[in-house]
């Protein structure tokens, strides 16, 4: 089938971008839309010109590196999918596809659509884990967890990281994202002596780095492709505030937010 | 073994290269000892190493299902699994340490599948007759991984782990015989540096990249391992390469990688070819009388839960004799009705949902109603950077962990002991063994003015320089992709002597090739895909051609090393202990020359090697 892919080139982060338009002639429809845009860089190598940059690694839905806003959805039109792994037959013969990277303050531009998200690994490094160092474990039987724990704990663990919440949200908030992870270890018996520590310390970082509030819009989840639940979001508020009231003396500092150090 | 006093552990410094679950562990449990640890990966971000893609789980010899496991069966099965070519005392060693990875990953907030009750839930795997594998719904290696990132972030805030994502290892720095840091590039900017170190650790992962089409990432490469063996690290048994039997098969040249479905889908899938050749008719027309559940037949005792490497080479076998299913013929049939008959839709659903939903979506068939097509692809290299009991390599303060190091799994890995080993080696080997190797040497300073040091640097400048003023007509994806469809012909699923002649002939051409013909636009010093793609794909030709030396020097079939010419009557892996009983260090002579091969005998003092059978 014959498409136009429709690119955001721009150099690098100082430099102004825009569309570029691509004809395809001959995309298989068993394709996957990164595969489709390795044809097109192979063609314009050939010509003499830049390929497109975009991010991509394990290209089977679960590193999280790939990503892009696909006709103004982020990682296209199929629900629950990445991009790596949304195939152009969801496409029609003639369709042209515009192929724009995250947009968010958080996440200065690098290259065409590739786009800096070390502000995820900040909201972790303040506090998205359990404190235990290797060697202090008990034996793993020693506290029974439920099974429904242990699932609703499991669906919130699965979030590849990939920044589509933030790029759906008309805020750029990352609230998603960090209610996952304080969903995740919070339901846990394990998470529970820092519960309190690891909301606050995660949303001030999230409010240190240039993420906006959360409205309580959805398209977060909507776009999300482990279809993380809109109630972690529920789950990190009502930690933050109880922590918030229990230990005003306590105040986390973050880190140096990304746009500071770039 | 030697300790380092808590006091001076801050004045040491460490490398890491790599931060999946090998390296992130490692860099995790160094910065927690107190260590001065810098971790290193070309990703955006620790989160993203390949680790994250394994798919069905971790064993551990915890016995939770009470079927006679024990620490000595998992010994036991992993080295006649291996097919009698790994080192016992480091098999062992995995097996003890296997049960309180499960107890630390649990502590960090893992959410292991779980029993009603509350207790840890566990499944089979290939190659075991104990169900003693630990599991995360699809997601093992994502939840393990995350584990170990997120111990890892929790370091880098306390101050004792720099993480520097985006950088490529390009060279390792050796003074005075001892490994004091690496040469890296940044991929954003382009620039080099240079970082000096007590001690440098690779876990950078393996190298089935080499094949081009394989389930790794397509970031996944051997340079920071192939650096270091130019450098005089030894090269174990590069020809242990492991072809995984459930993948989905390949649908076009477009092809970029290949998607694996995990093993764990043998516990309830029956796999089957039609006893007709070519019989065009659709699976669920075929009626039960004629349909060839090839495996369940040939191995009554194993059925579809023989090891990967059997798997595979039967798989192989039907299609080649014409039974093969789908368009190519390069694939047979994973039918789940029984089971979804037996346990329900549901049941079947919460086991493997995610897995179903990924050959959804590729494939655009419903594996719930008819069966999954599948085919063999390489997946894990068993090969890697050869090293001692502490996981050092042969040069002293190089040390190497996960599916970089050669060490565990000899000639075949059993399924769900990746995980196993990448953490063992991370969590609980390397901060014993790098504290007895700093607190046994003495470290003079060295800077950036040291020759080696700006030797090494000027020789990692000159090969990118040379690879963008080549300028020719053809990119580095069309010469991997042809590097690869060589390796996998002749250095694949089968191999034979003449095979394997042709292929070094054909590589040697095609490597000369590259370095007149090949073309990366852009420029060195920005954000540069094919650039980094490049200089992985040069190396790439080195690692293949010594790899069909290897498995041209081992007259003998063995795991996932099969020599058409070593094989029993009824097709079974002919071993040959009296002379391949070893493993081969291949040490690098320089460009032009040929590597030189070093011994290390295997001697077996408590699993007697015999045939390997899963009848």
């Amino acid at each position: 089938m014959k498409l136009t892919l429709k690119i955001w080139r721009q150099k690098n982060h100082n430099e102004k971008g825009a569309f570029v338009k691509y004809a395809m002639d001959d995309v298989d429809p068993e394709m996957s839309v990164l595969e489709c845009l390795d044809v097109l860089n192979e063609s314009l190598i050939l010509r003499g010109e830049v390929p497109v940059a975009f991010e991509h690694d394990c290209r089977e839905g679960i590193c999280g590196s790939c990503g892009f806003v696909i006709n103004g959805v982020a990682h296209g039109p199929e629900r629950g999918t990445t991009a790596c792994q949304l195939t152009m037959r969801h496409f029609k013969d003639g369709d042209e596809l515009t192929l724009e990277p995250w947009r968010a303050k958080a996440f200065p531009l690098v290259k065409d659509l590739v786009v800096n998200r070390r502000a995820l690994d900040h909201i972790i490094e303040a506090g998205g884990y359990v404190s235990v160092s290797t060697g202090q474990a008990p034996e793993g039987n020693t506290l029974p967890v439920g099974k429904e724990i242990a699932d609703q704990s499991m669906d919130a663990a699965a979030c590849i990281g990939c920044g589509a919440c933030v790029a759906a949200c008309p805020n750029a908030s990352a609230a998603l994202f960090t209610g996952a992870k304080i969903t995740h270890l919070g339901v846990l018996p394990q998470g529970e002596p820092e519960r309190e520590r690891r909301a606050l310390s995660m949303v001030a970082q999230m409010n240190a780095e240039a993420f906006g509030n959360c409205t309580s819009i959805g398209e977060c989840t909507g776009v999300c492709p482990k279809e993380i639940p809109l109630e972690v979001i529920a789950n990190m508020n009502r930690d933050y505030v109880c922590a918030s009231f229990k230990r005003r003396e306590d105040l986390p500092t973050p880190v140096a937010p990304v746009l500071q150090r770039t | 073994m030697k300790l380092v006093n808590p006091a001076n552990k801050r004045k040491h410094s460490l490398i890491v290269v790599g931060s999946g679950l090998a390296g992130g562990a490692a860099a995790a449990s160094l910065g927690e000892l107190g260590y001065n640890v810098k971790c290193f990966c070309f990703q955006d971000s620790p989160r993203r190493a390949h680790s994250i893609a394994a798919q069905g789980g971790i064993n551990a010899a915890k016995n939770y299902p009470n079927d006679g496991e024990s620490v000595f069966r998992l010994f036991y099965d992993t080295v006649k699994g291996g097919d009698f070519r790994a080192r016992e005392a480091n098999v062992y060693r995995l097996a003890q340490i296997s049960g309180k990875i499960i107890d630390q990953c649990v502590a960090q907030g893992v959410p292991f599948a779980r029993e009603y009750g509350g207790s840890l839930a566990n499944r089979s795997f290939g190659g075991a007759q104990v169900s003693r594998t630990f599991y995360a719904r699809g997601q093992t290696g994502q939840q393990l991984l995350l584990g170990a990132y997120q111990a890892l972030e929790r370091q880098v805030h306390a101050g004792s782990v720099t993480m520097i994502p985006r950088t490529e290892m390009l060279d390792l720095i050796v003074v005075d015989g001892q490994a004091r840091g690496i040469v890296t590039r940044s991929l954003i900017t382009g620039e080099y540096n240079v970082h000096i170190a007590d001690a440098v650790i690779l876990a950078s992962g393996g190298y089935s990249n080499v094949y081009y089409l394989s389930t790794n990432a397509k970031g996944s490469n051997v340079t920071a391992s192939w650096r270091a063996y130019k450098r005089g690290a030894l090269f174990a048994n590069p020809c242990f390469t492991q072809i995984h039997p459930t993948c989905i098969p390949v649908s076009g040249d477009y092809q970029s990688k290949l998607t694996l479905m995990s093993e764990s889908l043998r516990n309830d899938g029956r796999i089957w070819v039609p006893k007709k050749k070519g019989d065009p008719r659709p699976p669920n027309e075929i009626p039960e009388e004629e349909r060839d559940y090839y495996l369940e037949r040939r191995y009554p005792s194993f059925g579809n839960l023989v090891p990967r490497d059997v798997a595979s080479r039967n798989a192989k076998a039907m299609c080649d004799e014409g039974y093969g299913v789908g368009k190519s013929g390069l694939g047979v049939y994973l039918d789940f009705s029984e089971s979804i008959h037996r346990l329900g839709e549901k049941t079947v659903r919460e086991r493997y949902g995610n897995l179903f939903d990924m050959y959804q979506r590729i494939t655009d068939e419903n594996p719930y109603k008819t069966p999954m097509r599948i085919y063999p692809a390489i997946h894990y290299t068993m090969g890697g950077l050869w090293v001692d009991y502490q996981l050092q390599s042969n040069i002293p303060g190089l040390f190497v962990l996960g599916e970089a190091n050669f060490s565990d799994h000899g000639a075949n890995r059993l399924g769900a002991s990746a995980l196993m080993q990448g953490l063992s080696d991370g969590y609980f080997i390397i901060p014993y063994t790098v504290g007895n190797y700093l607190a046994s040497n003495k470290f003079p300073k060295v800077d950036e003015s040291n020759s080696a040091v700006q030797q090494a640097v000027a020789a990692v400048k000159t090969k990118v320089d040379k690879l963008l003023s080549i300028k020719g007509n053809r990119t580095v994806d069309s010469f991997h992709r042809e590097l690869g469809k060589i390796v996998w012909d002749y250095c694949g699923m089968a191999r034979t002597a003449e095979g394997l002649e042709i292929a070094i002939q054909k590589i040697r051409a095609l490597r000369e090739d590259y370095w007149k013909n090949v073309t990366v636009p852009g420029s060195g010093n920005d954000l540069n895909e094919s650039l980094e793609k490049a200089g992985r794909v040069a190396d790439f030709f080195e690692l293949a051609e010594l790899m069909c030396i290897d498995a041209l020097s081992r007259n003998e079939s063995c795991g996932g090393h099969f020599r058409e010419e070593y094989q029993t009557p009824d097709g079974e892996a002919q071993r040959d202990d009296e002379r391949y009983s070893y493993v081969a260090a291949w040490g690098y002579n320089g460009p032009d020359a040929a590597p030189e091969l070093i011994k290390e005998p295997l001697t077996f003092e408590y699993v007697h090697p015999s045939q390997r059978s899963y009848k």
